[in-house]
């Protein structure tokens, strides 16, 4: 008898970027122990090797970019397979008030975190790389919705990318690819170590959710082998919480 | 950097608490308008006008405007 696994990606092609850190690492190396064959990008070379030891020995590959420049994305795109799953994981945090909002850090923020998904996203479409009933996951954040003080940008940043998502989804469903969007609090990755934020006044904050924790890269990558296996087939327009029971970041 | 323009710097992250309250020995966290948010304009300030990165924990360390200070400057 054949195990049943509704959740297996064997025999998918996913393409996952940001890959060499934080959500994008674990989610790749999950989808590699689910039987996937994963395409890793990024920028740092070193980084996404490490990745890439911790995998499974599926039919993975790494190629270099940086999602910022257009001729990098043409050039990641034409090396692609076709694909069946797509996981735009690539992202930058930032913490300014308000007040000190300069053009430089929206720039910034909106390059990393919507440009670059929605550039890529229209470059794989234009060039066809993406199989009928594939699955796109966007990580977006529950900073969205979720007001904190310092935010702003990011949480624009990701809210302007859950709109996009919903439209994409939407356009796509005659090819029943399916479109979702992630939306995690606070998981224990680089992006929410910076500017200013020390580690032991996160742990301070994460006692505060209800399951007494922050998340871990892996939470969301379970999430996300849901999203990419043929168990979400039905699943599309969605943007999902995973919070820890948390009301508030 | 000079001190005289870093309290006015510090006095400026404040918005209700008049700019004439502060001297190196103001006790900044001691102020009622003290929080958080100010706080986090008081890391905006280190890194955009001194390009240096300071945690909200190290500025609970410094008591006074001058600890503040000569923490950054020892950065």
């Amino acid at each position: 008898m054949i195990p049943y696994n509704p959740f297996s990606l064997k025999n998918k092609k996913i393409l996952v970027t940001g890959a060499s850190s934080g959500i994008g690492r674990a989610i790749a190396i999950a989808c590699s122990m689910m039987g996937g064959d994963v395409i890793l990008t990024a920028r740092n070379k070193s980084r996404l090797g490490e990745t890439l030891s911790l995998m499974q020995a599926t039919d993975n590959k790494i190629i270099i970019a940086d999602l910022k420049s257009s001729s990098d994305i043409s050039r990641l795109v034409e090396e692609l397979p076709d694909l069946d799953g797509i996981v735009h994981s690539a992202g930058i945090g930032s913490r300014v008030l308000c007040k000190n909002i300069l053009k430089t850090d929206y720039d910034n923020i909106f390059e990393n975190n919507f440009e670059a998904p929605v550039k890529l996203q229209t470059e794989l479409l234009h060039k066809k790389k993406i199989n009928k009933e594939a699955s796109i996951i966007f990580i977006a954040s529950k900073a969205a919705s979720f007001p904190s003080v310092g935010n702003a940008l990011y949480s624009a940043s990701k809210g302007a990318i859950i709109s996009y998502a919903k439209c994409l989804g939407l356009e796509l469903a005659p090819q029943r690819i399916r479109v979702n969007c992630i939306c995690p609090s606070m998981v224990w990755t680089n992006l929410i170590i910076q500017d200013g934020i020390a580690k032991e006044d996160l742990e301070e904050a994460e006692k505060k959710y209800p399951l007494k924790r922050y998340g871990k890269p892996e939470d969301i990558a379970y999430l996300a082998i849901y999203l990419l296996s043929d168990a979400s087939k039905w699943m599309t327009g969605s943007d999902i919480d995973i919070t820890g029971g948390a009301k508030e970041l | 950097m000079e001190l005289e323009d870093f309290i006015k710097k510090i006095a400026a992250q404040f918005d209700d608490t008049d700019a004439s309250e502060f001297n190196e020995d103001t006790d900044f966290k001691g102020l009622d308008e003290w929080s958080s948010l100010v706080a986090l304009s008081v890391i905006a300030l280190v890194k955009t006008q001194y390009g240096k990165t300071i945690t909200g924990k190290e500025i609970r360390s410094c008591k006074t405007v001058k600890d503040l200070y000569n923490f950054i400057e020892s950065r």
